[in-house]
């Protein structure tokens, strides 16, 4: 529908724009005219045009040139065609380079005018619609807020589905930020103890006599500060789901307590001798293998394989890629409303760089860097630039290959001057880096003509 | 008061007597009786030497300078090849919902394109060009349906391809607008009231 659209036309000749604005209007545009760069960029600050119309040529400090390059900071992926009188291949060239869609010479003929109209409001709807089949079929991968097309994955879901009633114990394993707790949540969601409570506790988070008293509570007076009797997070969960996040993390004589609840479905509060019955399907979760730790003698294997009835494996982020442009966008639709900003999408460059990221914090670590992208961001369309933070440690680490042709000194001149790009031309930080003392740093400097200036620039 | 009346008249000289012809389609098209102007002069200052062409906004400017209060739409005709600043030429311009339209008939013109002149084309021509620009000024806008005497037009190839009807999606839309405009209410554009 044309009518969805609007076009700003920018000229400083009136009859130009207006003449231009009235000729697209009958097309059935909504069109708005400026008549210069800085009045453009007020109007292209206010909303998003579906195309500038842009003449090169424009008294008053801004030119096209310049007001294209403002409104495309603003609107990454804005289609801006250039008009101009002067037709050369040098202010062509120069509009195209700096990211003109289009370069047209007035006068031009009607029919090209509407055909390259017309073509980019192809494309846009075709991105509309493309926007829409996106959200449909995120909606579609989407599990209990767990989104996903990797097989693995919808494996997971499926296997879910099937254990959701169960009362059998749970153990999740999978890296951190891979969302163990959504998993979960999702059992105990898909489950019959869905209206039931889910609570949630950090092993790792606490001290084992505080972990103690949180899990099983604690009598009246039963240790210092104890001045009333409190519910452990077993009673909490009774008749639920209780999560154990980094069950690996506990202490010997917190696992045989766990063992006991898990054989028993009983337990004592801290300080207490009446025996607490619960109801509670235990959800266990670990980052580090557990197997490897009871034959470390880290871990009790009875309370192991009670654990480890039904478990579940989540691949790290970086071996379900395909995840990584559903998750991302997923991420922009919720975290642009909750910062009040309006983002919309990534760029395919901004994409490309996602998917070569290793993400060794996973989902967890691609939500962060979404947000952080959408506080700096400064277009409704995130670009590699918002993804700066992430380019250095991709760039880092495609720099790593072991050299077999340099000599020794040539090794360390690169590995002196890549330390130095890293820090910014930090010599405390590169130095620190290198295990060597500032003064040596200095001198290596010195010796292999190094310019920190240039460093810092780049 | 509104006496629901549209105005036809010739801007400048005009080779060919198709006036007659224009205004019994322009009562028919639109429902309104169709009252002859006298012929208006050129505006002045409209031809550009170096495109040799007229300005189709001072064409415009000129009709709205003579349109008389009490026309509904005023129509005007000319033999002048018309340009707007963006574009090589165009056919006609219309005030989108505005009350007046030009056509010109230069590119209209077998001879234009290097063929014997064709008295009937042209008037075929012309009256699809008339019934384009008036529908512009009832609020249509250009039509995906390319049949539709409302679809763009940027050769004459396609002028002669198309209809000269209006599509039953236009013509809703006319009926509705011209409904309107016969209650007294015809919208224009802030730019177009200050032609």
């Amino acid at each position: 529908m044309k009518s969805a659209w609007e076009i700003l036309v920018v000229d400083d000749e009136e009859i130009m724009r207006e003449s231009l604005a009235a000729w697209l209007r009958e097309d059935g545009y909504e069109v708005e005219t400026a008549c210069s760069g800085r009045e453009a960029l007020d109007k292209a600050r206010a909303k998003e045009y579906a195309i500038y119309f842009v003449d090169l040529k424009m008294p008053g400090g801004m030119d096209g040139i310049e007001t294209m390059m403002e409104i495309r900071r603003l609107h990454a992926e804005a289609s801006i065609i250039i008009i101009t009188a002067f037709a050369t291949v040098d202010t062509a060239i120069t509009a195209m380079k700096e990211g003109a869609q289009e370069y047209i010479v007035k006068p031009c003929n009607p029919a090209e005018i509407s055909m390259l109209v017309n073509r980019i409001i192809k494309v846009k709807n075709l991105q509309r619609e493309n926007a829409i089949l996106r959200k449909k079929l995120s909606r579609q991968y989407s599990f209990h807020d767990i989104i996903s097309k990797n097989p693995k994955m919808l494996e997971i879901f499926d296997l879910i589905k099937e254990i959701a009633s169960l009362r059998s114990t749970v153990l999740i394993h999978g890296g951190s930020g891979t969302g163990k707790e959504l998993i979960a949540r999702a059992i105990h969601n898909s489950g019959n103890r869905a209206d039931k409570p889910f609570i949630g506790v950090s092993c790792a988070a606490l001290a084992e006599t505080l972990l103690e008293s949180e899990l099983f509570g604690h009598e009246k007076g039963s240790f210092t500060g104890a001045d009333q009797r409190k519910k452990g997070k077993f009673e909490l969960a009774d008749g639920g789901t209780i999560f154990l996040d980094e069950i690996g993390d506990i202490s010997p004589k917190l696992q045989l307590d766990l063992l006991r609840v898990l054989q028993e479905r009983s337990f004592y509060r801290v300080g207490g001798s009446e025996e607490v019955q619960v109801d509670v399907r235990v959800i266990a979760a670990s980052h580090v293998d557990l197997r490897q730790a009871v034959q470390e003698g880290k871990f009790r294997d009875d309370l192991y394989y009670r654990l480890n009835v039904i478990t579940i494996y989540i691949p790290p982020l970086s071996e379900r890629r395909e995840d990584i442009p559903l998750l991302a966008r997923h991420f922009i639709e919720r975290l642009s409303h909750e910062l009040a900003k309006e983002v919309v999408d990534l760029s395919e460059n901004a994409l490309k760089l996602l998917l070569e990221y290793d993400w060794p914090g996973n989902v967890r670590e691609l939500e962060n860097a979404i947000e952080r992208a959408i506080v700096t961001c400064r277009s409704k369309i995130l670009t590699e630039e918002d993804f700066n933070f992430l380019q250095r440690s991709i760039e880092d680490k495609k720099g790593w290959t072991v050299p077999t042709h340099l000599s020794l000194d040539e090794l360390e001149r690169q590995v002196i001057t890549a330390t130095l790009q890293r820090t910014q031309g930090n010599i405390k930080e590169a130095a620190a880096v290198l295990d060597i003392d500032r003064s040596t740093l200095y001198e290596r400097i010195k010796r292999y003509g190094i310019q920190r200036e240039r460093l810092v620039e780049k | 008061m509104s006496v629901n009346r549209i105005y036809l008249a010739s801007m400048g000289h005009l080779d060919a007597d198709i006036l007659e012809d224009l205004e019994e389609a322009l009562t028919m098209h639109f429902g309104f009786e169709t009252r002859r102007h006298p012929p208006i002069a050129e505006p002045e200052h409209a031809y550009d030497p170096q495109r040799r062409q007229f300005s189709a906004v001072a064409f415009l400017q000129q009709a709205v300078e003579h349109c008389p209060p009490e026309a509904v739409k005023m129509l005007t005709i000319t033999e002048r090849d018309l340009f707007i600043p963006m574009l090589s030429f165009v056919y006609g311009q219309a005030q989108l919902g505005g009350k007046v339209a030009v056509v010109s008939l230069a590119q209209l013109r077998q001879e234009f394109y290097g063929f014997p002149s064709d008295g009937d084309l042209l008037r075929e021509r012309a009256l699809k060009e008339m019934s384009h620009e008036m529908g512009h000024t009832f609020g249509l806008i250009h039509c995906p349906e390319r049949l539709c005497i409302m679809s763009l037009s940027t050769n004459i190839r396609h002028i002669d391809l198309k209809g000269s009807e209006f599509c039953g999606g236009c013509r809703a839309v006319l009926r509705e607008n011209t409904a309107v405009t016969r209650a007294g209410g015809s919208e224009v554009l802030a730019w177009e009231e200050r032609l």
